[in-house]
């Protein structure tokens, strides 16, 4: 068969979708432009007139301790004495409530609330440089590069105060070499509670007690990560809180007089201990500030704020520690923190509110004109409004400083206001697109539909031609890449990548029409046909919020409607029922029906078990969903925590046993399949992967949850084995499941060959004399003409005696090839099984279960595709794979996304997936990336592997409904038997047919994901002003174009492993034929 | 061609659309504050029983359901009683149906149980009229070649209509929209009395224009 033009289409077709996807990516996720400039202490000004060097001016408070409690929510921190029974994670921080009601003028407890995304780094950022995260940022927790934006550390470092960290190692490479003294601990391991808290510890009291600092930053991790392992609501977390209790305590009794203790959580965390979203829980962190000294001028008053959003943070502590507010920051400082003008009663000194407001608001305005000079994308008349008001303003108080008196009464208020106003435009103008880039991404994406679409129609045409209708389009796509390549480097001295590629993509298309529509009618076929609207409806489906937020259920519901399409289709078709006795048949007036009546009953019993079991496993799967966020009365699965979160030892047990059961099954059916269909004889690669590397994998696997849910606590002895099995288990299973993967690759065949026979029966095995004629022929074509001869030689012997006595009556029994049938699926299956248990390896235990629907829903949607080819009897024409399978193939791929408990949203992403066979964490960003990735599109990766089965399993089931045919005719002549078991073997006597019918299969799979793709994307584009965008659609849109890039990828590996066995088959007939011959 | 059976069929359908109308606004006499949203159970119950005694009456007194073989009490009793059984059996069918669709399986169990009783009477009944209790002779009917009068046809027609017009009814349930009509099981159960109107009216007319193509094999 021609295996490279489909290959090379196949490529091209997938990085027209690339080219489309990246093209709007780039366009509409928002970039904000870091301004590079830094404050210094001669230009943030005291309102007098003449400079003041700002940092000389003794501060308010000389030294800071800052402890960072990650994840610390705002329910954690509050104290109710009227809560007898608290949770775990409630009143556990009783000292923040002593100190607040005993000295109300030293400490104030604050919500505080972050800006989403609420992950860490992003935290981090936005509470040291002041400044609005953009949503680009959130891809970068991995490999967080150092902030080049001016920052508080910055400009501590810069006034000469000692900066000393210890913690989260996030922040080393946040801030390199800007800290006095550093000691980070790495991060990433998520399931250790302890090592940086108990780092920290270690350092915290003495470096207090020294002298060599000024402001210490201590960042723990431990109850964020008890959150991820645990969730709040774990005894966990109750131990967690009570020693950051003690923490506090202890750093209070050893603070002196001129230093101030912020106690904070970058952000909260949700009921499960997850964060990233933008909900209140993640959001609503806790803010702790109290000083042995007073620092706030009275007992809280009515004008206190209800939230302190974080970025006011920087100001604040910019200002009483003495340093010049970061460059870029947005935030506003907190005003109850500064006493009111002409209020000097007490210790509390300083800036007074207003002087601290002018200087917060010029820093801010300094910022604005700064920004609009370098970028465009604030709104003119936004921008000059608050020109005016800030000119306004700042008349208003240099008239007041020069006249002196009380000051304007509203002046206060219209200096946070116009801070808070600067602020809201700052947040909503770095929502900004590329309008441009975005339509060239929309258009080459619906030109790459088209063309996928109209592939899949001319892939008959295009395999005879040997695809030499797309070179053109190639080259010349090339050429104009190029061309605008080097146009653009005359033009501007640089060459922006993504116009050459858009301008190559589409030309390339646009001429492959060209060449399509002189040639070919490949509108033949009508388009609303039932599967392509369901497919259709999927799609619209992804242009409403609700829609996507219910997008399991609606997967499932259309998924559920095509299974029950199929049959009804079937029956409207008069192909269900056997047909009656008719009078009109009898004389000829009608076709007489190409199968018996048994074998169509018997065939409808598949069908309608398989229909039975498809529905059976969509309504199951349904029970392992995830929630998201916006779905209020969802529950979560049980079966989604991991087994070492359970507390209840009897639960644990149970859903052990299931997942084990579950998995087992798995294996179990896999070889069962493979055993029925006599490909476990052979003694090669593939067939000893089968035989030994899947069990022995489930096995691992199987030992490697007992480990890891094991508590730690609970055996102390076996301590250090239970984490050498955690290491080494999972190990185990990656090299097993590499070393099986590259026998299959190896070794892909699974024929045993039995020459039955003592050297004279071999003679006797001579084909008979007609081959013999036919030596006048070339070599090749005598080839074409023997292969099936020989294999239905083979056939006629295979599996089971009867027959082969059938042969032996025939005269001659020559061979036996077991499995030749289903040379080309074996290898795939056992790839598919093999792919599963691996990824199955990076999922929680009870998604064991959801894998063993997954595979019973392939198979059944398997065997309802084949006896409904089967009944339509089309064996006879192509081996082309209608719409309806492909369409509940990529329905399913969604679907098993969403019952394997992911969610198309950037929290739930199962970040525990890259620590599987890491516990220590990773050094790379690529390896734990990948891990990640692999868990997240896991059923995406799996059905587009096993994609090319939907062209192999009608031709491997085929033999059935022709036995049944035989044993219920009583003996119908000997030439259908053959003429029917020739199994996959068709595909070897029509070469040409198969590799259309491979690429016609992949294109159209290829074209519902990327309908789907377009889809989503186009929601995103239209809806880009939309209240739910970076909630619902761009989260959707990205989780979408990952899962096309997986599935095409997968869906590559699986066409390529067809093709490798093809080759290998065309190698064991060269190998066999003169030995059958000789 | 057809014209007379095409009459019947016209005011036959004019009947039971008259009475669905009718079932939707005589409670309102009876039951206190009576409306479709508000007291869906009742009016699912209301239009499915005058569905039910209209379509029985209408179709026996057409004579449109095919003839006994056999004239004996005990033979007529058992196939009553059969029918009966199919009518239960059905609503068992659709409410299981529609719990796989993704209806909530404990909560609302009644409601999703009176929209299997609608449907039931909506299309199983009708099935039970023109065909008797044969399930080969229904599944016959839904195929291609399968309708051998013009009141398979008819029935074809209806019972899609209403099964299409209940599962875009459960399309809007998803949406945010905080519509009274979006709570289970209403939409769907106004979707397919919607569905079953409009085929009651593009039965006839369908036929009507069609009546110079459709041949029917003789029995």
């Amino acid at each position: 068969m021609k295996g490279l033009p489909v290959l090379a289409l196949l490529l091209c077709i997938s990085s027209l979708y690339f080219v489309g996807l990246y093209l709007f990516v780039g366009g509409f996720l928002l970039v904000r432009l870091e301004v590079n400039r830094t404050s210094s202490c001669g230009d943030v000004l005291q309102p007098a007139g003449e400079p003041v060097d700002f940092c000389h001016v003794q501060p308010r408070l000389r030294r800071a301790v800052v402890l960072i409690i990650d994840a610390l929510k705002f329910d954690f921190a509050r104290y109710d004495h009227s809560n007898a029974a608290p949770r775990p994670y409630e009143n556990k921080l009783p000292v923040l409530e002593e100190v607040t009601s005993s000295r109300p003028s030293h400490s104030r407890l604050y919500p505080f609330r972050a800006d989403p995304p609420t992950t860490t780094m992003q935290r981090i950022k936005g509470f040291t440089t002041g400044s609005l995260p953009t949503f680009v940022d959130v891809g970068n927790n991995f490999a967080s590069s150092a902030i080049l934006e001016d920052n508080l550390i910055h400009q501590l470092g810069q006034t000469g105060k000692r900066v000393v960290f210890m913690g989260d190692d996030t922040w080393e490479s946040l801030f390199p070499k800007k800290f006095h003294r550093s000691l980070p601990f790495p991060s990433f391991n998520v399931k250790d509670l302890h090592t940086v808290d108990d780092g920290i510890l270690q350092h915290l009291y003495p470096t207090m007690t020294g002298d060599d600092w000024d402001v210490l930053v201590a960042h723990f991790l431990g109850v964020d990560h008890c959150g991820h392992r645990f969730g709040p609501d774990h005894p966990a977390m109750a131990d967690k809180l009570t020693q950051m209790n003690a923490v506090i305590r202890s750093v209070m009794e050893r603070l002196q007089n001129d230093t101030l203790l912020v106690v904070m959580g970058d952000h909260g965390m949700t009921d499960t201990g997850d964060h990233g979203g933008e909900s209140l829980k993640e959001t609503d962190a806790a803010l702790f500030l109290y000083s042995p000294a007073p620092l706030f001028p009275g007992p809280p008053s009515q004008d206190e704020p209800e939230v302190v959003p974080q970025t006011d943070l920087v100001p604040t502590l910019a200002l009483l520690l003495g340093v010049p507010v970061p460059y870029s920051s947005v935030g506003q400082v907190l005003l109850p923190l500064f006493p009111p003008h002409g209020q000097t009663e007490g210790a509390v000194e300083g800036l007074s509110q207003l002087e601290a407001l002018w200087i917060n608001a010029k820093q801010v305005n300094r910022f604005l004109e700064t920004y609009s000079s370098m970028a465009s994308d604030i709104p003119p008349e936004n921008l000059s409004q608050l020109r005016r008001e800030f000119s306004r303003l700042s008349d208003q108080y240099l008239s007041w400083v020069r006249g002196g008196g009380p000051p304007p009464p509203r002046l206060l208020f219209s200096l946070q206001s116009y801070l808070s106003s600067v602020r809201d435009t700052c947040r909503a103008t770095w929502a900004r697109f590329n309008p441009f880039k975005m339509a060239a991404g929309l258009v080459v994406l619906a030109f790459a539909c088209l063309t996928c679409y109209v592939l899949s129609e001319l892939s008959v045409v295009l395999i005879q031609e040997n695809a030499r209708r797309l070179r053109t389009p190639v080259v010349v796509a090339l050429v104009v890449g190029v061309s605008v390549a080097v146009a653009q480097w005359f033009a501007r001295g640089y060459a922006d990548v993504s116009w050459c590629l858009a301008a190559s993509a589409l030309t390339s298309e646009l001429l492959f029409f060209w060449t399509a529509a002189r040639s070919a009618s490949w509108l033949s076929h009508p388009l609303l046909v039932p599967p392509l609207v369901v497919s259709l409806l999927r799609c619209a489906s992804l242009l409403s919020d609700s829609y996507v937020i219910a997008e399991g259920r609606v997967v499932t519901f259309l998924l559920f409607s095509l299974a029950l399409y199929v049959p009804v289709h079937l029956n409207w078709c008069g192909h269900l029922v056997p047909p009656t006795p008719d009078p009109l048949k009898a004389a000829g007036l009608l076709p007489s029906p190409t199968l018996s009546s048994s074998a169509v009953r018997k065939e409808t019993t598949t069908l309608v078990g398989g229909v039975g079991l498809l529905v059976l496993s969509l309504y199951l799967s349904l029970s392992f969903h995830a929630c998201r966020e916006e779905q209020g009365s969802c529950r979560p699965s049980p079966f989604l925590s991991p087994l070492s979160r359970l507390q209840d030892s009897q639960l644990k047990n149970l859903h052990y046993v299931l997942s084990v059961v579950s998995l087992a099954l798995w294996t179990y059916l896999l070889k069962r399949c493979l055993s029925h269909y006599g490909n476990l004889n052979s003694s090669g690669g593939a067939a000893f992967t089968a035989r030994w590397i899947l069990p022995l994998l489930s096995v691992f696997l199987g030992i490697y949850w007992a480990v890891s849910s094991t508590p730690e606590d609970n055996f102390k002895d076996l301590g250090e084995l239970i984490r050498l099995g955690q290491l080494t288990l999972p190990r185990a299973v990656f090299c097993l499941l590499g070393l099986g993967l590259f026998l299959i690759w190896l070794d892909p065949l699974t024929v045993f060959i039995k020459l039955r026979s003592s050297p004279s029966s071999r003679t006797s095995s001579l084909p008979p004399p007609r081959y013999r004629a036919s030596t006048s022929m070339s070599p090749q074509a005598e080839l074409h003409h023997l292969i099936p001869q020989i294999y239905q030689r083979m056939r006629r012997s295979l599996e089971d005696g009867e027959v082969g006595e059938g042969g032996g009556a025939d005269g001659r029994p020559a061979v036996e090839a077991y499995g030749l049938g289903t040379v080309y699926s074996a290898p795939l299956l056992l790839f598919c099984g093999l792919l599963g248990v691996g990824l199955l390896l990076l999922h929680p235990e009870g998604m064991a279960l959801s894998f063993l629907l997954l595979l019973l829903e392939m198979g059944a949607m398997l065997y309802i595709h084949a006896s409904s080819t089967t009944l339509r009897g089309h064996h006879s024409g192509g081996f082309t794979v209608s719409w309806p399978p492909i369409v509940m193939w990529s329905l399913a791929s969604s679907q098993f996304f969403h019952a394997t408990g992911h969610l198309p949203t950037f929290p739930s992403i199962q970040w525990g997936a890259a620590f599987v066979g890491f516990p220590e964490g990773h050094s790379g960003t690529i390896l734990p990336a990948s891990l990640v990735a692999l868990n997240t599109f896991a059923s995406h990766a799996l059905f587009a592997v096993g994609c090319p089965l939907l062209l192999f399993w009608p031709l491997a089931c085929e033999v059935r409904g022709s036995r049944g045919g035989g044993g219920g005719g009583g003996g119908r002549a000997c030439g259908d038997e053959d003429e029917d078991a020739v199994m996959e073997m068709r595909l070897r006597e029509n070469p040409d047919q198969f590799s259309s019918a491979l690429l016609q299969l992949s294109t159209r799979y290829l074209f519902l994901l990327g309908a789907q793709v377009f889809a989503s994307v186009s929601a995103a584009a239209v809806l880009r002003r939309h209240l739910m965008v970076w909630k619902v659609f761009a989260p959707k849109l990205m989780f979408e174009a990952c899962s096309f890039l997986v599935s095409s990828v997968f869906l590559l590996v699986g066409v390529t492993l067809v093709l490798r066995v093809d080759v290998a088959v065309a190698q064991w007939f060269k190998k066999v034929i003169p030995e059958a011959s000789r | 061609m057809w014209d007379h059976e095409i009459k019947a069929m016209a005011s036959t359908h004019a009947i039971i659309a008259a009475s669905v109308f009718m079932a939707t606004v005589l409670p309102a006499a009876f039951v206190e504050s009576f409306s479709v949203y508000g007291t869906h159970l009742v009016w699912i119950y209301a239009v499915s029983f005058v569905v039910t005694v209209v379509s029985v009456a209408v179709f026996w007194l057409l004579g449109v359901t095919p003839p006994t073989k056999k004239h004996t009490l005990g033979y007529k009793l058992s196939r009553l009683f059969r029918c009966c059984l199919y009518f239960f059996l059905s609503c068992l069918f659709f409410h299981t149906v529609v719990v796989l669709y993704g209806a909530p399986l404990i909560e609302s169990a009644l409601e999703t149980f009176s929209l299997a009783v609608l449907l039931t009477s909506l299309t199983t009944l009708r099935c039970l009229c023109v065909l008797g209790p044969n399930v080969q002779a229904w599944i016959r009917v839904f195929s291609w070649h399968g309708a051998m009068s013009v009141w398979d046809t008819c029935l074809q027609i209806t019972v899609s209509c209403t099964l299409i017009g209940a599962w875009f009814g459960a399309f809007p349930i998803p949406l945010d929209w905080d519509r009274p009509w979006q709570v289970w099981p209403i939409s769907c159960s106004l979707g397919a009395v919607i569905g079953f109107l409009t085929g009651l009216v593009v039965a006839p007319t369908w036929i009507h224009y069609h009546r110079k193509q459709l041949t029917y094999k003789c029995k």
